[in-house]
């Protein structure tokens, strides 16, 4: 199991994958939205999404997780 | 108008609080748990917390704020811009508490805040606007019809936006399926209200805006034009005015039209009609925003007016100090944001403002959110400081600049210093005919 989390803290502007979605590395996993700008969070993994733990508008601190992925 | 209460955080609120020092009135600071240490919750004559860091939990909650204003004896409320600035249902409520609104009346507000209905009132108005759609777009069929008719590329806004946030540069229709559902999810949360249109996406394009004024008599004077053309994601780093680049007649006629629009509206108070310009000196109607601006240092600059204590004679009921023939400008201002984030990338950089220094500030102005050992929180935007030079030429001026910018330090988190030293040593900048790909531009950035 592999964690992406939050570079910074931000409130969740969009989800942009679903629950059993295969992803690359490097693809835009979410929206974050800090200090008045979206900054996408990007998986640092290939895998398939097993859970998106926080939804749209959420606020979320830095070092939280967002998703989880399996090999 | 005995006491202020300033609905809002940081550099504006000192600023705010600046001018009403010197008019003997009042101020009441607000402030959210993450603000507590910031200069300006001391600079105030009364200070008191409103809420957890967040913003739709402190800065955004109106009710708190007005029930604040109303058991501490306010009179009026200055929402310095951002935040609740720009909400009509708040100005309402103000005036319903029986309070002044320091801006313009609720109803121009609300009809300036919907950017379609602008558009509207605007072509009304006889001011040139960005080719687009009339109505909000509901589905993508629509949309892309639209953009069929008015060509690619084509920019896909939100129509509660603005401040560069929610627009999207579609080069082609593969551009716009791809980011239709997402554009309105976007402006569903940052706004909502999900209504998204359409406008011509103008290249090499210069961002110009007038600054305008109104009194309550139907008085109505422009005070010149600014330019804001150096952005980073749609977003002003740099303004300057005058503008560099336009003639003497584009800049009557610019004013001129800003004006009318003013007329058009009954509008009152501080307001700054933006336009975008071509590389033919065509201007086009972009957005009004109704409330001071970030930028309004450097008109006050060229111009020698305070334009906060004209805000607060405005929303006493007074007449303009001056009439348009009596405004006259001088010399030429810079504004720099100095900017919590990446110089390169510019990704928000949040920490400890370990190193915050500067020269003796003399020939210019420096209005801080922050000082040294601040805390710089993810919860607002990442505006440090913003450096305001004066010169007697665009050249002086960018000298000054200089000046400012080697005695500065900023350590603890990253910052656009690094990015402003390179920009006003830039070809293109200093030659003023620059638009607002300046800053795409690989010489600069990266």
């Amino acid at each position: 199991m592999k964690e992406v989390t939050a570079s910074m803290a931000g409130t969740v502007l969009n989800v942009l994958v679903e629950a059993g979605a295969a992803v690359a590395s490097g693809q835009d996993l979410l929206m974050l939205e800090s200090m008045k700008m979206e900054i996408p969070v990007e998986s640092a993994y290939s895998g398939t999404v097993k859970e998106i733990k926080v939804q749209m508008g959420d606020f979320v601190n830095e070092g939280d997780v967002l998703v989880l992925l399996e090999d | 108008m005995k006491k202020v209460l300033i609905a809002n955080r940081g550099e504006i609120a000192s600023r705010i609080i600046e001018t009403c020092k010197q008019m003997g009135i009042e101020t009441i600071a607000i402030f959210s748990d993450a603000d507590q240490d910031l200069p300006y919750v001391k600079e105030a004559d009364y200070s008191f917390r409103i809420g957890e860091a967040p913003v739709g939990k402190s800065y955004l909650l109106a009710d708190s704020i007005l029930e604040l204003a109303v058991r501490e004896g306010a009179d009026a409320i200055h929402p310095g811009y951002g935040f609740l600035s720009e909400n009509s249902d708040f100005v309402r409520k103000t005036e319903e508490l029986g309070l002044l609104f320091i801006g313009p009346s609720s109803d121009v507000i609300e009809k300036m805040g919907d950017k379609v209905l602008a558009r509207k009132t605007m072509m009304e108005a006889g001011i040139p606007v960005v080719p687009g759609s009339e109505l909000d777009l509901d589905t993508l069929e629509q949309a892309a019809e639209k953009a069929e008719q008015i060509g690619y590329p084509v920019m896909l806004k939100a129509s509660g936006g603005g401040g560069g946030i929610g627009m999207h540069l579609c080069q082609d229709k593969s551009d716009l399926e791809k980011v239709y559902a997402s554009a309105k999810n976007r402006a569903k949360a940052y706004f909502g209200n999900d209504e998204v249109f359409i406008e011509k996406y103008i290249a090499e394009s210069r961002h110009i805006e007038v600054q305008i004024f109104g009194d309550m008599h139907g008085n109505i004077v422009h005070l010149y034009e600014r330019e804001c053309s150096v952005q980073r994601r749609n977003q002003k780093v740099i303004e300057e005015a005058p503008s560099p680049s336009i003639s003497e007649e584009t800049r009557g006629k610019i004013c001129k039209a800003a004006v009318q629009a003013a007329l058009h509206v009954g509008y009152r108070n501080a307001g700054t009609v933006e336009f975008i310009m071509d590389d033919q000196e065509q201007f086009y109607f972009l957005e009004m925003n109704t409330r001071l601006q970030v930028e309004h240092r450097v008109t006050e600059m060229i111009t020698g007016l305070d334009l906060v204590k004209w805000q607060i004679l405005a929303a006493r009921g007074e007449t303009l100090p001056l009439n348009q023939g009596e405004i006259r400008k001088i010399g030429h201002a810079f504004e720099f944001r100095l900017y919590a984030e990446d110089p390169e990338k510019f990704i928000p950089s949040p920490g400890k403002l370990n190193v915050f220094t500067y020269p003796e500030p003399t020939g210019f102005i420096l209005d801080r959110t922050y000082t040294e050992g601040n805390q710089i929180t993810p919860f607002y935007d990442p505006l440090i400081a913003k450096a305001v030079v004066y010169g007697e030429t665009r050249d002086a001026a960018m000298e000054k600049a200089a000046e400012v910018f080697k005695g500065m330090q900023i350590e603890g988190v990253n910052s656009n210093l690094p990015l402003f030293v390179k920009v006003i040593k830039d070809e293109e900048f200093k030659s003023g005919q620059y638009t607002t790909s300046l800053l795409k531009k690989s010489k600069i950035v990266g």
